[in-house]
């Protein structure tokens, strides 16, 4: 199955920007930690990002009612959950199901398959997107898991409920 | 029977690990720099990883070949002979060369270690095989993916080292260490910097009506319709134009990778001795799904089992694949 | 100066499928008229093309010498079949004229006997061109793509070697070749059945880009730039260099009158600008680029920044 990743074909839901604005204000700390874990645990991903450690990233799951804005500048990391009206100008944007970005960012997910099945929409930056891959893909273990780790028991319980929640494919 | 050894890519640390404990025979892989045929940004290794590297893999009884197959520009020699240097301070077991003067090198100061010759060298015949074996000393060729399988056996019996073949992924159409495809569009070379399209250079550009086109260097390679399959941003896969051809099409190939999991047999019958899948600027999960069903296929193989190969189409570049030149010479 | 006066002129092997008898004419000009020191002759790209051309091939080695060029035989650039095997090998058993090697097969032929080193070679490097004169070379075409700098360096060492150095400056460049023939595949054969319909493109069939751009011309299995090189403004730095060949390859325009615009500007009796005007005028709407030379996209057309 083809994702359709166009915009006009979102869900469309009535209040959709306070919607989007609270959601996001009620993931943004979660989101805070969870990178500051990630950048402390993995620090050779920075290395493996070179000039692209100040590239303004967007991380757009497609049926979610904000976007990610992702900075992974070691001196000042940012990682925050972005209403779509008002995300910042990215240098580079990738696009997908939610499901699909977590198994990337995870490696269960092969990032080039997800671009030839057209599942995965990359504008923007080429490099930039390719540098994030890699640096990610050089990271032992789930970054998702240990997120829920970070959680305890309810974390590991939101994520296996996650999964389940979508078909595999 | 051959040993038929399952050589693997490894674009990064995690790679070469997830390989050598998916059941890799050896792992290939390179610096970060213009010494091998994968220079893509954010991938391949540091010295310091490439020695924890090979400790791993080693522990494991995996090998490590250090691919430095690039041609090497006049007045910048240096920087092939040091990587070849430090692979040998390293372990590494064997160096995969392609051009002359390095291959001299590696000979003359590291004559302990072995020299594979890479694709890039293109050696399509007995002779140029011969050729690198008698003044070099190479111990196996790796052979580009052009031969049909009785070419591949009648090579085999007039060359005195070991045969590799690809099995699995980008299918190449030209002829490789001969092109300047990339550098001609983009000003980097595919035989002095090691890139291929380089993602610099890269852009897709999404339309409105769902549609998406690949430009290199400004130039629109292809256009995907929002149902097509895509490929690699590559020239060599691009659609164009030409006075029969008014519609577009695929000048030299539909993006398409190779399988050859079904020729397994044969193969090893033909006697090659070592099976490579391409793919170090592959995840993880590329490497782990691959090498799995290739390792299981393999066992299989030897043990006198029927092969039983996972799907692995899904993977595939345009989720389309091709038996290639290996199965019909009707390919060229 | 002097030393630009030195350097010699050739023309390389016709790239394209050319009829028996567009060859026979060609040539016949090119003795007659065309000021060029040497001539490379033979199938380069298709094993398939030989038989069409090797009737001739005498008689135009012939009228070529008779005029006074020194004739040049060049092998195949890819070796797999067993046609090509024994073309290479026959090839390289040749002693009445100098040979220009194409692939490793070809070298593993000739042993140490003296040859040529060919642009499919792939010699980039110093330590590679070292290699190859212990090995019997005593010329050496270096490859397209190199940039100036690596030239230079590479023709230094090659210099002290005693080898001759040469250098493409004019006419499309080899970007790739393969083993399949997209000539066929265009007209939807394939190789083993291709009717050579190849010979109906005398510069190359053109590939368009989607968004209407000319870039890429396919001859059989091998695939050419779309611009043609031309290193007219550049051909006092390579002489500078020490380069002492500088090769035009024969496209499908009056090359006789390139040669002598090539020949006048060498010998100062035409200053540059004059020079790239009137190669303009021969060429036709033909892109010029030198792009490689200058370390940048290979298509591109670098002005001159500092003129020796």
């Amino acid at each position: 199955m083809t994702a359709n990743t166009d915009p006009i074909h979102r869900p469309r839901l009535l209040g959709q920007r306070s919607v989007a604005r609270l959601s996001a204000a009620i993931v943004q700390p979660i989101l805070s930690r969870i990178v500051r874990r990630v950048a402390e645990r993995h620090p050779s991903l920075f290395a493996r990002l070179g000039p692209h450690q100040t590239t303004d990233y967007i991380i757009d799951p497609i049926e979610l009612p904000f976007s990610l804005h992702l900075r992974p500048d070691p001196q000042a990391l940012i990682f925050r959950a972005v209403p779509r009206d008002i995300a910042p100008v990215a240098g580079a944007a990738i696009r997908g199901r939610f499901m699909l970005l977590l198994e990337l960012i995870d490696s269960e997910e092969d990032g080039d398959a997800a671009f030839f099945s057209r599942d995965l929409e990359v504008t923007g930056d080429t490099e930039a997107v390719v540098r994030l891959r890699n640096a990610l893909d050089d990271v032992d273990g789930s970054i998702a898991e240990e997120t829920a780790d970070m959680f305890g028991a309810p974390g590991r319980a939101i994520l296996a409920r996650l999964r389940r929640s979508y078909p595999t494919t | 029977m051959s040993l038929a050894e399952l050589i693997c890519p490894a674009g990064t640390p995690a790679a070469l690990r997830t390989a050598v404990d998916a059941g890799a025979d050896a792992v290939y892989c390179g610096f970060q720099d213009a010494t091998n045929a994968r220079n893509f940004p954010g991938l391949n290794f540091t010295p310091d990883e490439l020695a924890a590297s090979v400790a791993y893999a080693h522990e494991k009884g995996t090998k490590v070949l250090l691919a430095l197959n690039t041609y090497p520009p006049a007045g910048k020699v240096d920087l092939w002979r040091q990587a070849a240097d430090t692979g040998a301070r390293f372990g590494v077991d064997a160096f995969i060369v392609a051009d002359m003067g390095v291959a001299d090198y590696i000979a003359r100061t590291h004559p302990g270690i072995r020299l594979h010759l890479s694709v890039q060298a293109a050696a399509s015949s007995p002779e140029a095989i011969r050729y690198y074996c008698e003044n070099f000393g190479v111990k196996r060729v790796v052979l580009p993916r052009i031969l049909t399988i009785p070419e591949i056996r009648q090579i085999r019996e007039e060359i005195p080292c070991e045969i590799e073949t690809f099995i699995f992924g980008n299918h190449g159409l030209m002829v490789e260490g001969r092109c300047s495809l990339t550098n001609y569009l983009t000003g980097q070379s595919t035989n002095m910097d090691g890139v291929c399209s380089p993602a610099s250079d890269v852009e897709y550009v999404r339309h409105d009506d769902g549609s998406m086109s690949s430009q290199i260097a400004g130039f629109t390679i292809d256009c995907f319709g929002s149902d097509e399959k895509a490929g690699y941003p590559t020239i060599c896969k691009g659609r164009y134009t030409a006075p029969h051809r008014p519609e577009g099409y695929y000048a030299f190939e539909e993006p398409i990778s190779l399988n050859l999991s079904r020729l397994l047999p044969e193969l090893i019958e033909a006697g090659v001795h070592a099976f490579k899948i391409e793919g170090r600027q592959r995840s993880k999960s590329y490497v782990r799904n691959v090498v799995r069903a290739f390792r299981a296929a393999v066992d299989d193989i030897r043990a006198g089992r029927e092969a039983n190969i996972a799907d692995l189409v899904a993977l595939t570049e345009g989720q389309k694949q091709t038996q290639g030149a290996f199965e019909t010479k009707k390919w060229r | 100066m002097a030393v630009t006066n030195m350097a010699k002129l050739t023309l390389g092997p016709i790239a394209y499928h050319w009829s028996a008898e567009r060859r026979r004419d060609f040539y016949a000009c090119i003795a007659d008229e065309a000021p060029v020191d040497e001539v490379y002759l033979g199938e380069v790209i298709c094993s398939k093309r030989a038989p069409f051309q090797e009737a001739e091939l005498p008689t135009i080695i012939e009228r070529l010498e008779r005029a006074g060029k020194q004739v040049v035989l060049s092998s195949l650039a890819e070796v797999m079949l067993k046609r090509e095997r024994k073309a290479t090998e026959d090839l390289a058993a040749i002693d009445s004229h100098e040979i220009e090697i194409n692939n490793a097969a070809g070298l593993y032929a000739c042993g140490k006997r003296p040859h040529r080193i060919g642009p499919f070679m792939n010699a980039y490097n110093e330590a590679t061109i070292k290699w190859m004169a212990h090995q019997g070379a005593t010329h050496v075409v270096l490859p397209t793509e190199l940039p100036a700098p690596a030239i230079a360096v590479a023709t230094r060492a090659a210099r002290d070697l005693g080898l001759g150095v040469e250098v493409q400056v004019f006419g499309r460049a080899s970007l790739a070749v393969s083993a399949r023939c997209y000539h066929a595949r265009a007209h939807g054969r394939t190789k083993d059945n291709c009717q050579f319909v190849c010979e109906d493109d005398t510069d190359g069939m053109p590939l368009i880009t989607r968004d209407d751009r000319p870039i890429l011309r396919v001859n059989g299995i091998q695939t050419q730039s779309e611009s043609y090189i031309d290193l007219m403004p550049e051909v006092k730095r390579l002489a500078g260099d020490g380069v002492t060949h500088l090769r035009l390859m024969p496209q499908a325009v009056d090359m006789v009158a390139v040669a002598q615009v090539y020949r006048r500007a060498l010998e100062r009796r035409l200053d540059l600008s004059e020079a790239e005007a009137v190669l303009r005028e021969i060429c036709g709407g033909a892109p010029f680029s030198n792009g490689f030379f200058h370390g940048e996209a290979g298509y591109r057309r670098i002005a001159n920044a500092n003129p020796v």
